[in-house]
């Protein structure tokens, strides 16, 4: 779960990181009294869950007031990315000497948290990597020490070579890495680290995902999320415990385990289809869950023919077929269903679905090609 | 022969008095495993299917019943707990089958299990099964038959898919592995590649992975370095949008890196006969086999 800017900022205020003055707002009126607040310059910043967001016009650099205001007035509502903006972060126009990055990731290979720091800063870090990865330092932390003092400083002074700044970055990366295990992070990212010209070292902005397993055991991290940043069917079907992601096609996909539902939409694809989504009920087996499937597929007004792939192990096939026999009882399904089970009281799901019509294929690759070719047809 | 698991596994299963655990302890009995103690924290002195001695801890379980491995089916917030704890009590097989730990409390785990010389399989894994010997974890036991085959996999309804497909046409496994869909997992694809290659009952790998990270080049390197036996690969989300998880916590497509096509192709250099679709699996191992 990626956070906000300010919801970052806020993570690393607490621990003891120094940010700039700020705070985020919600109308004009509002960002006008931020800007009062803090006094002179101050910049205005889109909260959204998307990359450039100076490029497409939602960060704003304003002298009074009245000015951030007006700024606040267009930012507010904007849409980047698809994604509308709700909430802005007002902060003062720092003045800036030099600007680096630091980044802590959970990095698969060595099974450790690594920083990664650059003098060049403000920029996209993977473009550094990739031109000019001399200027990048990285650095395994054993999880069982912690990030040692001598780590933190040969980070500081990859960094910088005034020993006060060293010293003040050295226990920004130790305070970055508290938030990052505290928290349950997979990233957290300060970019750009910055010095004034006074040579402060101050977080100018903040990046911060938290691992989703981490959020059942923290609700408070939890509630951060902003459902407002995603597309409304996946909310629904996070909801009901549905692992769901939207995609351009027509097939809409009902498959149990992830791996098995990445290769439904490969199969669909080399048949000639397109799928419509990535839909993985889990391992239960609950005939809710399918009757929430179906719903929020049947949403979609794309989907053309839908797919059932299910591999009986943990689910059983049976609870499947009361799912769907459950769902089309409760409301209508105008497109096409094609059902592929095996496995776990196959023979009881078969004759559950023969009650209401339907017929059950027992082969993966027969049935893709049959939704696909239903989609077909009814083009 | 086989690799992991086999005749000689002793097992305790941590969580037997649960939902899970006992649906799958039951299970794993009827296929023939030998799962000789259970574990749930103040319930010791009961009984398991009027069989089964259950302790309070893996120690009592591996001093009293001589477990020698362990299947953890425990609550996500408890799983890394019960992995420090069969480690700690000498187990060296441990098969981790909770979905949803939390992957900090996995960067703390591993290196404690290296340090004792144990191995790990999961966490977010089906587990092992040997066909005709033992199973641990969930792999249904029906769609398998013993063979000359090994399997490993990132999934879990995908590899019985697969598994299904070959004993269909009649060709048995020595070994299924799913090492599972997470960040970071105990068992990666070179562990079960380099155990297979020395499996005198494997004659030919299949390896089904999927978008993400960089395994499956690593593996692929392995395999053109290492590997004499024929190999067949699988990469699943060829269709995936970048950045987003599919359902594993470990599939996800990071800018340029981890996609399909990337992976696909360093199997192809390796030597690795590669599945469009699973179905394929059939025909190209019998090309290799022949």
């Amino acid at each position: 779960m990626n956070l906000h800017e300010y919801q970052a900022r806020a993570l690393l205020k607490a621990a003891g990181v120094p940010v700039p003055d700020g705070d985020v707002a919600t109308t004009p009126a509002e960002v006008e009294a931020v800007a009062r607040r803090i006094g002179g310059a101050v910049v205005v910043k889109a909260q959204v869950h998307a990359g450039g967001r100076g490029k497409a016009g939602g960060v704003k650099l304003v002298k009074t007031p009245e000015e951030a205001a007006a700024v606040a007035e267009t930012i507010l509502g904007m849409q980047i990315k698809g994604l509308t903006v709700q909430k802005v972060l007002v902060v003062p126009a720092a003045e800036i000497a030099t600007e680096a990055y630091v980044g802590l990731i959970l990095d698969r290979e060595s099974q450790r948290p690594v920083f990664m720091v650059s003098p060049a800063g403000g920029i996209d870090i993977e473009e550094v990597a990739a031109t000019t990865p001399d200027k990048i330092m990285r650095l395994p932390v054993d999880p069982r020490f912690g990030l040692l003092p001598h780590q933190a400083m040969a980070l500081a002074f990859f960094l910088y070579r005034d020993i006060k700044q060293v010293r003040a970055a050295a226990d920004i990366m130790q305070r970055l890495y508290r938030v990052f295990t505290e928290n349950g992070a997979s990233l957290a990212e300060i970019n750009p680290l910055v010095t004034t010209p006074e040579g402060k070292v101050l977080a100018l902005d903040a990046k911060v995902s938290i691992d989703d397993n981490e959020l059942d055991r923290r609700p408070d991290l939890a509630a951060l999320r902003d459902d407002s940043a995603e597309d409304p069917s996946e909310v629904e079907a996070r909801n009901a415990g549905l692992t769901f992601i939207k995609l351009d096609g027509n097939v809409g996909c009902v498959v149990n385990g992830a791996g098995l539902a990445m290769a439904t939409m490969d199969l669909v694809k080399y048949y000639g289809g397109e799928p419509a989504n990535f839909l993985d009920i889990g391992g239960s087996s609950n005939p809710e869950k399918v009757v929430n499937a179906l719903k929020i597929i049947t949403a979609d007004p794309s989907v053309r023919a839908i797919l059932f792939n299910i591999f009986g192990g943990i689910t059983r096939t049976d609870d499947v077929a009361n799912g769907i026999k459950a769902a089309l009882a409760e409301f209508p399904v105008q497109v096409p269903i094609v059902v592929r089970l095996t496995g776990t009281n196959e023979t009881e799901a078969v004759q559950i679905l023969k009650g209401i019509g339907m017929t059950a294929l027992s082969d993966m690759d027969e049935a893709v090609s049959r939704v696909v070719a239903l989609v077909k047809e009814a083009a | 022969m086989s690799i992991f698991i086999g005749k000689d596994t002793r097992l305790v299963v941590q969580g037997i008095t649960g939902r899970d655990g006992s649906f799958h302890a039951r299970q794993m009995m009827e296929y023939g495993t030998r799962v000789v103690a259970g574990v749930t924290p103040g319930k010791g002195g009961q009984t398991f299917e009027g069989s089964v001695p259950v302790y309070d801890t893996v120690a009592e379980a591996v001093a009293e019943a001589g477990a020698n491995a362990a299947v953890i089916y425990v609550p996500p917030m408890g799983a890394a707990g019960a992995i420090f704890e069969a480690v700690d009590a000498g187990i060296t097989m441990v098969v981790c089958i909770t979905e949803g730990v939390p992957v900090i409390e996995m960067t703390r785990v591993m290196p404690f299990v290296r340090d004792r010389g144990a191995r790990l399989i999961g966490p977010n894994c089906p587990g092992a099964i040997t066909p005709g010997e033992a199973k641990v974890g969930i792999i249904p036991g029906r769609i398998c038959a013993p063979g000359r085959v090994g399997l490993v996999s990132r999934s879990g309804t995908l590899t019985y898919e697969v598994v299904n497909q070959l004993t269909r046409a009649g060709i048995g496994q020595s070994t299924c592995v799913g090492i599972g869909g997470d960040p970071i997992i105990g068992t990666n694809f070179i562990d079960c590649l380099r155990a297979f290659e020395e499996d005198p009952a494997t004659d030919a790998i299949v390896m089904m992975g999927e978008i993400g990270g960089t395994d499956e080049q690593h593996a692929a390197a392995f395999v053109r370095a290492h590997v004499t036996k024929p190999v067949v690969g699988f990469i699943a989300g060829q269709t995936a949008p970048p950045g987003r998880r599919m359902g594993h916590a470990g599939a996800i497509i990071s800018g340029s890196s981890g996609t399909a096509a990337e992976k696909m192709a360093a199997f192809e250099e390796a030597g690795i006969s590669v599945m469009k679709r699973p179905a394929d699996v059939v025909p190209l191992l019998k090309a290799r086999l022949t």
